[in-house]
C-alpha cells in the first residue's frame, strides 16, 4: 500500500460520506476508499476496530497527513486549507459566511434529524414521514435563502462547500419521496452540479461498495 | 443608533449561547433581541422573524450589513473578522480537531435533541430521547477529548470546541444525564465556567432570563 495516500472510510449511500467524496474529486485528491456497511452484520460502524477509529461510530472518517478526522465539514475545511485549489470557500468573509450557513443548514439542520440512527428510533412505519418532515422543513428555508444567494450554484457562480452539501441532501430527499417541484432553485442547482464530473465519479451508484442492482 | 451587531437569542438556547460566548470572548459589543421559543406559540414563527431567518431558529446575527444564521457559521465569521483572541488554532491539523469536536456537538448531538425534534417525539419520550442523543455523543466525545485535551478541549487555549461544549453540558444537566461518566468533559466544563465570557453569556444572566432562573 502506498504510503501517505489519504484513506476515506465511506458508505456508498451515506450523504455525509458523499460530501467528502465530492470534495476529494473536486480537488483531484487521489485517495483510497474503505467501505463501511452501515447495515450489514448489524452495522460495521459498530465493530471494535471502527469504534477505535471513530468513537462516534459514523462515516465518513478521513485518514490524511498522519491524522484522523471525523465530521464531514471538518474534513472538507481541512482539505480546503491544505489543498486550496480549486477553492471551495469564497475569499470574501461575508460570502464565506453564507456558504458556511447554507452548509450548516444542511449538515446540522436537516441531515442529523433524518440519519440512519435517528430513523431507527422512530419506528419503521414512522420513518418516511419523519424524514420527509425534516427535509421539507429545511428545504422550505433553503429555497428561500438560495433565491437571494444563488447564481449558477448555491452562492454565486462558483462551486462551493454549500454545493458539496446540497447534492447529497437532494438525493436523500428523493430517497424519501419529497416532492421537489416545490423547490425550483434547489432543483436547478442540483441538476447543474450533477453534470459536473466530481459529482458523478463520487455518486453513490459508482462506489466500490455499491450493490450490483444500484450500480450505474 | 449605529451598526452595533444585533444577536437574536433565546436565553436557554444552547446554540444562541455559543454565539454569546464567542462575542464575549472577543469583547464584541452588541445588542440582544430576545426571541422566546415557547411563548405565543413560539416567537420564531412570527412573519417578521421568518423573514429574518427562514429556518425559524435562533441564533441569528446581524453584523456588518449581513444577516447570518447557524451558530458555527457566525462564530467562524467572527473569527475571521475579529481574530483576537483566536478561537481556532493556526495549525491546520489542530484546527481540524477543533472543528471536528465542534461539529460532533453542533451536528451530532444538539440537532437530535433540540426543541422542534423533542416536540415530535411526544411529551413522555422527550427525556429518554434527549438523554440517548446526549449520552451517545458524550460517550464518543469523552474518548476523543482524552487524546486532544489539555486545559481545554484542544490543548491549553480556549477554542470553538469549548464554545460548543459548555452549552451542551448545560443541556445534559437539564435532561439529567449522569455526568460522572464523563470526567474529562466535566473537568473542562468546570474550568471554562470559571472564565468571565462563559459567565456573562450564561442563560441565567440574559435580558430574557425569567426571574425565577436569574442568577
Amino acid at each position: 500500500m502506498q504510503a501517505g495516500k489519504p484513506v476515506l472510510y465511506s458508505y456508498f449511500r451515506s450523504s455525509c460520506s458523499w460530501r467528502v467524496r465530492i470534495a476529494l474529486a473536486l480537488k483531484s485528491i487521489d485517495h483510497e476508499i474503505v467501505p463501511i456497511n452501515l447495515v450489514k452484520d448489524g452495522g460495521q460502524q459498530f465493530s471494535e476496530e471502527f469504534q477505535t477509529l471513530n468513537p462516534m461510530k459514523q462515516v465518513p472518517i478521513l485518514k490524511i497527513d498522519g491524522i484522523t478526522i471525523g465530521q464531514s465539514l471538518a474534513i472538507v475545511e481541512y482539505l480546503e486549507e491544505t489543498r486550496p485549489t480549486p477553492r471551495l470557500l469564497p475569499q470574501d468573509p461575508k460570502k464565506k459566511a453564507i456558504v458556511r450557513m447554507i452548509s450548516d443548514l444542511i449538515a446540522s439542520g436537516i441531515q442529523p434529524v433524518q440519519n440512519l440512527s435517528v430513523l431507527k428510533q422512530v419506528g419503521q412505519e414512522n420513518q418516511t414521514p419523519w424524514a420527509q418532515r425534516a427535509i421539507t422543513s429545511g428545504f422550505n428555508a433553503l429555497e428561500k435563502i438560495l433565491q437571494s444567494t444563488a447564481g449558477k450554484y448555491c452562492v454565486g457562480d462558483e462551486v462551493s462547500m454549500a454545493d458539496v452539501c446540497l447534492v447529497p441532501q437532494v438525493a436523500n430527499a428523493e430517497r424519501f419521496k419529497v416532492d421537489l417541484s416545490h423547490y425550483p432553485t434547489i432543483s436547478r442547482i442540483n441538476k447543474a452540479l450533477l453534470a459536473l464530473e466530481a459529482f458523478q465519479v463520487s455518486h453513490p451508484c459508482r462506489q466500490p461498495d455499491t450493490p450490483a442492482e444500484l450500480r450505474a
